[in-house]
C-alpha cells in the first residue's frame, strides 16, 4: 500500500474558474518592463546592504577577523537584549492574540457604536513604536499619570516603576505600551478574516443548539486559523524589531535587540559591531519567515491557500 | 464591405487541455446576422473575443473586410460589442458609458448627444441617463451595453447574449428592435445566443457550437428542419427532436421503417441506405395525433398530458421509449389512454446510429 | 422571561466590556494630549491633575521652539512625499502587471515580495548608511526617502494589485474595442476606479515613513525627520519636551486613521496573503 502518491494526472493548478481575469498570453516584454524597476530598486536596498553588511562584520582594518563578532558576544547587555527581545515576544504575543480575538469577536456582535470603537481601536495602527512609549511614558514616568493616580487615592506617593532595580514593572510597562501599540495590526488581520467567514455557518451552528464557546472553538477559530497564522508570524518578526518603545520608557535599562545595534552604531559609534547585530536580527527574522511562508504556501496546513 | 472570415481558429487556454475552440472556420457575409447558439462552454465567447482582437488564436487567421487582422489590436478593427458581463463602467454616468466609443472617435459633441439619445431611447433608458450603472437593474445595465454598441454604427458588431437578463416581454420586443436596426444599420453582426426562439427568429444564418467546433451552419429553417447529426437536432428547438432506433425493410421495391413491432413508411432517401438499423429523428410538431387506428398510423400510450396554450404537448410511450408529440388545443386526452401517431415520411430524418450523423440521399 | 433578561445580560456586558477596551485604548492617548497641552509649571506639580484644569500650549511651544524641531518636520514630510512618489511609480506598474498578467516568475516574483516584506529592512540601515556615504547620498532625505521606499515598496504591490484585480479586465477590453489605447484604458477606465485604493495605498506609504525611526536615525546626521530628531534627544531632554514629542507624533496618527477608515482591513487586514 506505499506506492507513489495518486498518480492520476493533475490538472495544472491554474483551473479556469475565473475566466477573463488573466488578460492574454504570456507576455513577457510588457509585464517585466512593469516588474522590473521594482525588482531592480529593492535588489539595490536589500541585496547590497546585506553584502556591505557582511562585510562590516568579518572585516577589521587588515582583513577578515572573528573580532567584531566575539566582540559582540563579549558584551552582556548583547545577552539581556537577546532575552528581553525573546521574553517579550513570548509573554506578549499570546497576550495580544487573546485581546484581539476578544475585540473581534466582540465588534462581531454589532455594538452599537461599533465603527467609533473599530475606530478607536484601530488608532494605535498608525503610532509609531517611539510615540507609543512617549505616550506611556506619561503614565508610568516617577511623576507620571499612573502615581498621580494613586497619590489622588492616597495610595503611596510615587513608585518608580521604570527605574533600572525594578526589572518586573520595566517589562510591564513596556509590555502594556507594546500591548497598546501592536494589538490593532493582529485586531485588523482578525476582523477581516472573520469577515470572511459567513455568518451562515454560525448560525447553522448555533440552531443545531451549540452554546457560545462550542461554537467558537468548533466553527469560528477553525476558519480563523490562515489568519490567525499569518498574523502570529507577522507580529512575531515585527516583535523581533521592537525597540523605541523601550528607548522611551527606560533608556538602555530594558535593552533589546534593535536597540543595541542602534547604540553601538549612534552612542559607541561602532559600525562593525552594530552590522554584526543587525545581521544577528536579520538571520533570525529569515528564519521566522521561512516558517511564515511554508506554512502560507503549503495547502494541506492552512486548508486553503489564500 | 465588411464580411468577416475565420480561417481554422484554434485556441487552447493556458493551463487547460482541451482547446476551447478546435479548427474553427466560418464565413459571415457583408451585413448578414449570424447567430451562433451551443451548450454552455462550447466555445462561443471565444470565438467573439477572437474576432474582437481580444484573445489571440493559436494558429488560424481572422480577417475583416478582406484585411487580414490576425495581429491588429481590438481598437483598430472597426468593430463594436456587447460583453457577456455587459462591462459597463461603473464610474461613469449611463451617458458617457453610451458616448465613449464616439469620443474616442472625435465626434463633434453635438452629434454625440443626438445619437446618444436616440440610442437611448431605442433602448427605453432616457430617464437613467444621467445615473450610475451601481443604480440600474441588471436588465437596464445590460441595455446600456446594448446601446453602447449600436451607437457607434460600427461595421462590426459583436453581441454575446444582449437580451439574456431581460424578463420575457422585454426580451421580445427587443428582438423585434434589434432585428429592426441592426437591418437598417446593415452592419455584420455576430451574436451569441442561448434562447432558441432568438437563435431562429434573428439569424440571416444559425452556426450551432459543439466542444470547439462547428456542428452545422446554415439558415434557420434548414437547421431547424433537417439538423446534421443528433446534437444538432436534440440542442435546437423545445422540446427537442424525438430520436428512436428503427430497423429498414425492404419488400417489393418499397421501404418501411419497422419501429419495435409496427411499421410506418420509409422517407425516399433512405432507398439508398444499406445498413437496415437507423435512428429516426422527427420534431413534436410533426406528428399528427388521432384518438383512432388508422392506416399507417402506430399505437401509442399516453403518459403525461402538458397544455402550453398554444397546443397540446404529449408525452406517450411508444416501442418502450418516450416521444414527445404535439396535438391540437381541442385536442382531450388524459394520461393512460391509448392514441395513434402518423408521420409524413418526408418530415423523418434518419441518422447512421454508429455515429449518428445524417443519412442523405445521395446522387 | 429568563431567556430575555439573559439577552439583556449579555448585550450589556458587550457594552461594558466595549467600553473598557476603549478606554484602554483611548485612555493613553488623553494623558498624553492632556500632558502635552499643560503648562510646564502644572507639569512639575505632583500628583498631575487629571483634568484639562491648567490649559496652555507653553510646553507645544517652546517644544516646537527647540532646535531641529520645525526642520523634523519639514525633512518628515518631505522624505514622507518622495518615499510616497517612489514607492507609487514603482509599486503600481508592478501591481498592475501582477493583477494582469499571467507572465513567468509571477509567482517567486510575489514570493520575493513577501520575503522582502517580512525581514527587518531597517536594520540593514547600517550597512546602508556605508553605501550611502560612498555614493554621497549620506545625510540627506533622500537617503531616508529610499530606505522607506523600499519598506513600503512590497505592501504598495500588493495592495494596488488586489486592486487592479477588482477592476475586470473586461471594462479594460470594452474601452479598447471602443478605439482606446492601452494607455488610454488604464487612464480612462482603470485608474479611476481604483484610485481611491492607490490613495490608501499611498497613505499607507506615508504613514509608514513618517513612523520609521532607527533607519532616519541612522542615515543621517543633520537632516533629521522628526522622530529621529525626537530619538536622538531623548536621553537629555526634560519630560515636557517628551511628552510633547509623542503628542506631535500622535497626532498625524488620528488624522491618518480617520481618512483611511475605509480601508484598514484592506490595508493591514488582507493584503497579507
Ligand atoms: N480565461 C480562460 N482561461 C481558461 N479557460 C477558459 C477561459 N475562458 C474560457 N475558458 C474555457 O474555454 C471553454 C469555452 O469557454 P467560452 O467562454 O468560450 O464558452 P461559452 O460558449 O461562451 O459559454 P457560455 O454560454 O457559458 O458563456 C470553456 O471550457 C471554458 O472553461
Ligand atoms: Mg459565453
Amino acid at each position: 500500500m506505499t506506492t507513489a502518491p495518486d498518480p492520476a494526472p493533475t490538472e495544472p493548478k491554474a483551473t479556469p474558474t475565473r475566466p477573463g481575469r488573466r488578460r492574454r498570453r504570456t507576455r513577457v516584454p510588457t509585464a517585466a518592463l512593469l516588474v522590473a524597476p521594482s525588482v531592480l530598486f529593492l535588489a539595490a536596498l536589500f541585496l547590497w546592504p546585506i553584502v556591505v553588511g557582511v562585510g562590516q562584520a568579518v572585516t577589521g582594518t587588515d582583513g577578515p577577523t572573528l573580532a567584531h563578532l566575539r566582540r559582540m558576544l563579549d558584551d552582556p547587555y548583547f545577552w539581556q537584549a537577546t532575552r528581553n527581545t525573546a521574553l517579550l515576544i513570548v509573554v506578549l504575543i499570546p497576550l495580544q492574540f487573546a485581546f484581539a480575538l476578544t475585540m473581534a469577536l466582540l465588534l462581531r456582535e454589532r455594538p452599537r457604536l461599533s465603527s467609533f470603537y473599530f475606530y478607536v481601536w484601530c488608532v494605535p495602527l498608525a503610532i509609531s513604536d517611539l510615540a507609543a512609549g512617549l505616550v506611556w511614558l506619561s503614565i508610568f514616568a516617577d511623576r507620571g499619570y499612573l502615581n498621580s493616580v494613586l497619590a489622588h487615592l492616597g495610595l503611596g506617593d510615587g513608585y518608580a516603576w521604570l527605574s533600572y532595580d525594578n526589572d518586573a514593572t520595566m517589562f510591564l510597562a513596556v509590555l502594556l505600551a507594546e500591548l497598546w501599540r501592536a494589538t490593532s495590526l493582529v485586531l485588523v488581520i482578525v476582523v477581516a478574516g472573520l469577515q470572511n467567514i459567513p455568518r451562515d455557518y454560525d448560525e447553522a451552528a448555533a440552531v443545531f443548539g451549540a452554546t457560545y464557546w462550542q461554537r467558537l472553538r468548533h466553527v469560528i477559530l477553525p476558519q480563523l486559523r490562515p489568519s490567525l497564522q499569518v498574523a502570529l508570524i507577522l507580529r512575531t518578526i515585527l516583535g523581533l524589531q521592537t525597540f523605541a518603545v523601550a528607548q522611551a520608557l527606560t533608556g538602555r535599562s530594558f535593552p533589546l535587540l534593535v536597540g543595541e545595534t542602534y547604540q553601538w552604531y549612534v552612542t559607541l559609534q561602532n559600525e562593525r559591531v552594530s552590522a554584526a547585530i543587525a545581521l544577528v536580527i536579520l538571520l533570525m527574522s529569515l528564519g521566522t519567515a521561512v516558517v511564515y511562508l511554508r506554512v502560507l504556501r503549503d495547502p494541506a496546513a492552512t486548508g486553503s491557500g489564500r | 464591405m465588411a464580411e468577416i472570415v475565420l480561417r481554422n481558429l484554434v485556441k487552447t487556454y493556458p493551463g487547460t487541455r482541451t482547446p476551447a475552440t478546435d479548427d474553427i472556420s466560418l464565413e459571415v457575409r457583408d451585413g448578414e446576422f449570424l447567430v451562433l447558439v451551443g451548450p454552455s462552454g462550447c466555445g462561443k465567447t471565444t470565438l467573439l473575443r477572437m474576432i474582437a482582437g481580444l484573445e489571440a488564436p493559436d494558429s488560424g487567421s481572422v480577417q475583416i473586410g478582406g484585411r487580414d487582422v490576425t495581429d491588429l489590436p481590438a481598437r483598430l478593427r472597426g468593430l463594436s460589442m456587447v460583453f457577456q458581463s455587459y462591462a459597463i463602467w461603473p464610474h461613469m454616468r449611463v451617458r458617457q458609458n453610451i458616448a465613449f466609443g464616439l469620443a474616442m472617435r472625435k465626434t463633434p459633441k453635438a452629434e454625440i448627444d443626438r445619437r446618444v439619445g436616440e440610442a437611448a431611447e431605442l433602448l427605453h433608458l432616457s430617464e437613467y441617463l444621467d445615473r450610475y450603472p451601481a443604480q440600474l437593474s441588471g436588465g437596464q445595465r445590460q441595455r446600456v451595453a446594448v446601446a453602447r454598441a449600436i451607437v457607434t454604427d460600427a461595421d462590426v458588431l459583436l453581441m454575446d447574449e444582449p437580451l439574456s437578463n431581460l424578463d420575457a416581454l422585454l426580451r421580445m420586443e427587443f428582438r423585434t428592435e434589434l432585428k429592426r436596426i441592426v437591418g437598417k444599420l446593415g452592419t455584420t453582426t455576430v451574436y451569441v445566443t442561448h434562447d432558441q426562439a432568438e437563435a431562429l427568429s434573428l439569424g440571416d444564418r444559425v452556426a450551432v457550437l459543439r466542444d470547439g467546433r462547428v456542428a452545422q451552419v446554415g439558415p434557420p429553417l434548414e437547421v431547424y428542419d433537417s439538423p446534421a447529426d443528433e446534437f444538432v437536432g436534440g440542442f435546437l428547438g423545445a422540446p427537442p427532436m424525438n430520436f428512436l432506433p428503427a430497423r429498414v425493410d425492404r419488400a417489393d421495391g418499397r421501404s418501411r421503417l419497422r419501429i419495435g413491432d409496427q411499421s410506418t413508411a420509409a422517407p425516399v432517401a433512405l432507398g439508398d441506405y444499406p445498413g437496415d438499423e437507423v435512428t429516426v429523428g422527427v420534431r413534436a410538431e410533426n406528428v399528427e395525433v388521432f384518438d383512432a387506428d388508422g392506416p399507417d398510423r402506430l399505437a401509442a400510450r399516453v403518459e403525461v398530458v402538458e397544455p402550453t396554450g398554444a397546443a397540446i404537448l404529449l408525452t406517450v410511450e411508444l416501442a418502450g421509449r418516450q416521444l414527445k408529440v404535439q396535438a391540437p388545443p381541442t385536442f382531450r386526452i388524459g394520461p393512460g389512454s391509448p392514441v395513434w401517431l402518423a408521420v409524413d415520411p418526408d418530415r423523418l430524418r434518419c441518422y447512421h446510429p454508429a455515429d449518428s450523423t445524417a443519412i442523405t440521399v445521395s446522387g | 422571561m429568563s431567556r430575555l433578561r439573559a439577552a439583556r445580560r449579555r448585550t450589556i456586558l458587550i457594552h461594558v466590556a466595549c467600553v473598557a477596551v476603549t478606554l484602554f485604548m483611548g485612555l493613553p492617548i488623553y494623558l498624553i494630549a492632556l500632558a502635552a497641552l499643560s503648562s510646564r509649571e502644572s507639569l512639575n506639580r505632583f500628583p498631575l491633575s487629571l483634568l484639562p484644569t491648567d490649559v496652555s500650549t507653553e510646553t507645544m511651544r517652546v517644544f516646537l521652539d527647540s532646535t531641529g524641531v520645525i526642520g523634523g518636520f519639514q525633512n518628515s514630510v518631505e522624505v514622507g512625499l518622495i518615499s510616497l512618489a517612489l514607492s507609487l511609480a514603482l509599486g503600481v506598474p508592478a501591481g498592475y502587471a501582477v493583477a494582469r498578467y499571467a507572465f513567468r516568475g509571477r509567482e517567486p516574483y510575489q514570493l520575493f515580495l513577501l520575503l522582502t516584506r517580512a525581514l527587518p529592512i531597517v536594520v540593514l540601515s547600517v550597512p546602508l548608511a556605508r553605501v550611502f556615504l560612498a555614493t554621497g547620498l549620506y545625510d540627506t532625505t533622500y537617503a531616508v526617502a529610499l530606505l522607506h521606499t523600499a519598506l513600503a515598496l512590497p505592501t504598495t504591490v500588493l495592495i494596488t494589485s488586489a486592486i487592479f484585480v477588482a477592476v475586470p479586465v473586461e471594462h479594460e477590453e470594452a474601452a479598447m474595442v471602443f478605439g482606446a489605447s492601452a494607455p488610454r484604458a488604464f487612464a480612462r477606465v482603470v485608474l479611476p476606479q481604483a484610485l481611491p485604493g492607490i490613495a490608501a495605498a499611498a497613505i499607507f506609504t506615508f504613514v509608514t515613513s513618517w513612523n520609521e525611526v532607527l533607519g532616519a536615525a541612522v542615515l543621517t546626521l543633520n537632516r533629521r525627520t522628526l522622530p529621529a530628531q525626537v530619538l536622538s534627544t531623548l536621553a537629555d531632554s526634560p519630560l515636557a519636551f517628551r511628552f510633547a514629542g509623542g503628542f506631535a507624533l500622535v497626532v498625524p496618527a488620528l488624522v491618518f486613521i480617520a481618512f483611511m477608515r475605509r480601508y484598514l482591513l484592506n490595508m493591514w487586514g488582507t493584503t497579507i496573503r
